[in-house]
């Protein structure tokens, strides 16, 4: 395999674990706009541990992602109280602290980036990242996610019927910031080097966007919506600098065209029933 | 006979206005009572204030000998109480199955249950139970189907039967005939008379009386927000007060 297409693929895995955690919350209709400052918790934490401590990163790495899903759990119960633009927001403002906080902690590099001692091949990238969709695919495939899925439909209908709409949303949020601090430690290792700057506000709003052009509304939008917004500028590269445009346009096209995303609840029940009934 | 659902000296006040006065009223077990009066008396409020959407000014609720006034919304449920909606209130884009497993969620939310893959397990009894809920009411052809996609009158069986998925003792059901034709209103009066042999107690708001007559032992009559009278349906329509009440609306009949 080329360079290039490694590169490339290595991207993909990148930002479709990107894509998991901003769903997550996004299932129970809540928006995390801060999803670099958890990435951020994570990619920081897991180096500290192989640096400092000279932990492996099998280990490292999902530590930094129990830290980033306990630092969801602490800032979720009260950012969670606000909603819509509110939420935006707070969450917002959240990843920008993180990620000043993680710019001026001279214990790992401040401005300077911190170079990561570990390294995780392409391999381990990938595999990974599969590891992440099947969790998910399983996710989907329980009441949990039914749960998620009426909390984000009718928040008063899913408490009445018992379900409790805070403790979904705070599960849905840390298990999204849970899955954003395992990409970053696997960023931190697989690059060897983070620094503050990369886990900025465009890439919590890139990963926003795969989330919302793929579609909430069932598990495969994430994924659809990552490998579109990383291959489709690569397979327009050709075009150059205009590629952009293209791209751009494109994604305004299929929003007019598929508002809720490309991959629709109603979509997949169309195929599902098409191999039934041949 | 003991009362399934009692509330008293329930007062609630909405901005100023005082939509439920010192309102009191038992719903024997077993039995089925309907909640009538006209637009605007109170009836929804009652139920809002049983499910806990609001929270009460004054009074006291209780349901099935456990007082829930002051409890959660979301525990409400778990004593026996479930409620269904004057605007059916599903979730659209979810399948009719999906929309019924979230009825259960009340006696499935343990973690295990929560993180049970029961869509990878064909024929799961979650699946079975909810497939055979449908049956009895008819509906099967639809579990299928896409929510939003269904005629109106199904989605409001549909929005019956999950409310009878919880499990519960005692049935709201808030204008469960409107806008039902002759015969979708004919299956749902033997669906609730099946429910009420089964030991359900129902409690419903209705504004068409032939249908409450059908199916009612007893009526409560609220008028601006305050019960002007109790009984059996025959007795409490010689009323002067609730003739005065009525006047002028298709209840008067």
């Amino acid at each position: 395999m080329s360079g290039y297409l490694t590169g490339v693929l290595v991207v993909l895995a990148f930002n479709v674990m990107a894509a998991y955690a901003v769903y997550l919350p996004l299932a129970a209709g809540q928006l995390n706009l801060g999803i670099a400052g958890f990435m951020a918790i994570g990619a920081y934490a897991s180096a500290f541990l192989t640096n400092e401590y000279g932990w492996s990163m099998w280990a490292a790495i999902p530590l930094g992602s129990m830290l980033a899903g306990g630092m969801g759990v602490l800032i979720g119960i009260p950012v969670l109280r606000t909603h819509g633009i509110y939420l935006a927001m707070a969450t917002f403002a959240l990843g920008q602290v993180i990620s000043a906080v993680f710019l001026n902690l001279e214990v790992v590099g401040g401005a300077a980036g911190y170079p990561v001692s570990d390294y995780a091949t392409p391999g381990v990238v990938w595999a990974a990242a599969a590891g992440v969709v099947v969790l998910m695919l399983y996710v989907s495939r329980t009441r949990f996610a039914l749960c998620l899925t009426a909390v984000k439909s009718d928040p008063t209908v899913a408490d009445l019927l018992g379900v409790s709409v805070r403790g979904m949303q705070v599960a849905a949020f840390a298990l999204g910031a849970a899955v954003a601090g395992f990409g970053g430690g696997l960023y931190a290792h697989h690059y060897n080097f983070v620094e503050a700057q990369h886990f900025n506000v465009l890439l919590s709003v890139f990963t926003v966007l795969y989330v919302l052009f793929g579609g909430t509304q069932t598990v495969w939008g994430p994924l659809v919506g990552a490998a579109f917004f990383t291959l489709v500028p690569e397979v327009l590269r050709a075009s150059d600098q205009w590629r952009y445009a293209v791209f751009a346009a494109f994604i305004i096209l299929f929003m007019a065209v598929r508002p809720q995303g490309l991959v629709t609840a109603s979509l997949l029940r169309v195929f599902r029933r098409r191999r039934v009934t041949p | 006979m003991s009362a399934a659902l009692s509330v008293s000296g329930l007062s609630k006040s909405f901005a100023g206005v005082r939509a439920i006065r010192d309102l009191s009223f038992e719903v024997p077990k077993g039995r089925t009572t309907a909640l009538i009066g006209p637009n605007g008396a109170g009836k929804t409020t009652v139920f809002n204030l049983v499910s806990g959407v609001y929270g009460v000014d004054a009074g006291r609720i209780t349901v099935i000998g456990t007082d829930v006034t002051h409890m959660a919304s979301r525990r409400r449920i778990s004593t026996g109480v479930a409620r269904s909606f004057q605007n059916i209130r599903l979730m659209s884009h979810l399948s009719v199955l999906e929309n019924l497993l979230v009825g259960q969620h009340v006696r499935a939310s343990s973690l295990g249950a929560l993180l049970t893959p029961y869509r990878l397990i064909p024929n799961h009894r979650w699946k079975r139970e909810a497939r055979a809920a449908l049956a009895e009411s008819g509906l099967e052809a639809y579990a299928d189907e896409t929510v939003g996609a269904l005629p109106y009158g199904v989605r409001k069986r549909i929005d019956l039967v999950r409310a009878t998925l919880a499990g519960a003792s005692v049935l709201m059901l808030d204008e469960p005939a409107a806008g039902l034709n002759p015969s979708e209103t004919n299956a749902l009066r033997d669906h609730l008379k099946a429910l009420a042999r089964k030991g359900v107690t129902l409690l419903v708001v209705e504004h068409d009386m032939h249908f409450v007559d059908s199916i009612c032992e007893s009526v409560v009559v609220l008028n601006f927000g305050e019960k002007i009278a109790e009984g059996p349906l025959s007795e409490v329509r010689r009323d002067p007060k609730v003739r005065e009440a009525y006047i002028g609306t298709d209840g008067e009949d």
